[in-house]
């Protein structure tokens, strides 16, 4: 890993909805280029971790910093912050008013104000790269998940992001459209793209993650290389997660 | 039927269609207008924005829209001395279409709101994760989705304020109302058919404009 500073660092981050405490003193950083797949049971907080990186989720204490920057209050600054993360929901959330091309190209129009001709090409070029072009002026509804998914990556990659956060992206897709969506996500991986992906795709964990971190009840229990996790869990409760997905 | 083959009576008849026509095309425009408005601030962060915006809808939602006309003309115009026309009829005019808006903005308010209500969480989280301010979401994101999912609900707002329209009669304006009363008193023994075709006018123009609602409901519909 590079030496300068990391992209992302959570320190003593708490999260209570209501009485619940979904963190729970979480401290993580995810350097520059670095893959971080978060793992876990469902209800153990990840999406929430994932969420509180660009502040979609406020947190109750602790800090978050951001490429050397605490994250801002609602505002400008965190709008502009928000515009170097790149998101990726398991809904998708593509503007369903809006054509693909549109989508695309929404955010550094109307957010950076980038002359729409230059951002065109770039919406067009990305499209292309993620196997899409050819629907630029359909509308979300009419496109397969997997392909909505796609766009939606198009569309956080528009922003030209210094890191991107996967929130269960495949989670809500059929099977058989997993596998273009992953191969997307491994190619930018692959490119050196900062990513934080919270996913039950074991598979993309181990080939394309530097790194596995593992949680469970809001506490980050585990962290270590793909292949050292999976071979030998330190972790009673990483243990018992892997024997029950693993097995089958 | 004697009453309508008097061209003076058509002309009675067609100016306070006219009248109706206006205040309605008027009135929908800044009911419109202070309604999105005011729906925009009944859901924005600023508390002082939400008061305002829950003060007004349920100030003119619960009061008759009569009182509301009277008090722009015995209020504003007669009390307060505010002219919006040298023109009497003009100023009549303006006047109704003020206490229309006002009025009618509520309803739309409350409408624009549900529909804001029908436009998925993903959609505002998907807006301001590509760094979108909450004005930039409202106007670009969830406006427009929840515009098109409250036409139908618009349309009978519309139609309302078109029937409302005449209560600007009792200001003196010879909107339709005014114009059948005076029609009336002038042929006492026709005032079956005079009714008849007053309503009738109403029901064959609102009638269509109805389906066409529908219609264009349909047709923005935003697909999911």
């Amino acid at each position: 890993m590079p030496t300068s500073e990391p992209l992302i660092v959570l320190d003593g981050v708490n999260k209570y909805f209501g009485p619940l405490h979904v963190l729970q003193d979480v401290s993580l950083s995810v350097d520059r280029g670095e893959v971080v797949v978060v793992i876990g049971p469902s209800g153990s907080g990840k999406s929430t971790l994932c969420r509180a990186i660009n502040r979609l989720e406020p947190i109750n204490s602790g800090t978050i910093t951001f490429d050397g920057q605490v994250l801002p209050a609602e505002g400008k600054a965190l709008a502009r912050l928000r515009s170097e993360v790149g998101m990726v929901f398991q809904s998708f959330n593509l503007f369903a008013h809006k054509t693909i091309l549109q989508n695309v190209m929404l955010g550094p129009v109307k957010v950076r104000g980038e002359k729409p001709a230059a951002v065109r090409e770039r919406a067009m070029a990305l499209l292309d790269r993620v196997g899409i072009a050819s629907q630029a002026e359909k509308y979300p509804a009419q496109l397969s998940g997997g392909q909505q998914q796609r766009v939606a990556i198009a569309r956080a990659l528009a922003m030209q992001p210094k890191a991107l956060l996967f929130d269960e992206p495949t989670s809500a897709l059929d099977p058989e459209m997993v596998g273009e969506v992953l191969d997307v996500m491994t190619a930018l991986a692959a490119e050196g793209m900062t990513m934080v992906v919270v996913t039950h795709e074991m598979g993309f964990a181990r080939h394309a993650a530097n790194r596995v971190v593992f949680m469970a009840d809001g506490q980050l229990v585990e962290s270590a290389p793909p292949a050292e996790f999976f071979a030998n869990p330190k972790s009673e409760r990483a243990r018992d997660f892997l024997s029950k997905i693993l097995t089958h | 039927m004697d009453v309508f083959s008097d061209p003076s009576n058509i002309d009675v008849y067609v100016t306070g269609f006219l009248w109706i026509l206006k205040l309605t095309a008027a009135g929908a425009a800044g009911a419109l207008v202070i309604g999105v408005v005011l729906a925009a601030m009944r859901v924005s962060p600023v508390p002082v924005l939400r008061g305002f915006g829950a003060l007004w809808v349920n100030t003119f939602r619960n009061t008759p829209l009569t009182l509301i006309v009277f008090f722009c003309y015995f209020g504003l115009f007669s009390t307060l001395g505010l002219s919006l026309a040298d023109d009497i009829d003009l100023n009549n005019y303006w006047l109704g279409v003020v206490g229309l808006s006002v009025y009618t903005a509520a309803f739309v308010c409350e409408a624009i709101r549900s529909g804001i209500n029908t436009v998925p969480a993903g959609q505002s989280e998907a807006a301001r994760a590509i760094g979108m301010s909450f004005f930039q979401t409202l106007t670009m994101v969830i406006l427009p989705q929840a515009g098109r999912a409250v036409i139908a609900p618009l349309g009978s707002i519309f139609i309302a304020l078109a029937k409302n329209a005449t209560i600007v009669g009792t200001i003196g304006l010879a909107e339709s109302s005014n114009a059948m009363k005076e029609l009336i008193n002038a042929n006492g023994d026709q005032v079956i058919p005079i009714f008849l075709v007053f309503a009738g006018t109403f029901a064959l123009v609102l009638i269509p404009t109805g389906y066409a609602f529908g219609w264009l409901a349909n047709r923005l519909a935003v697909k999911r």
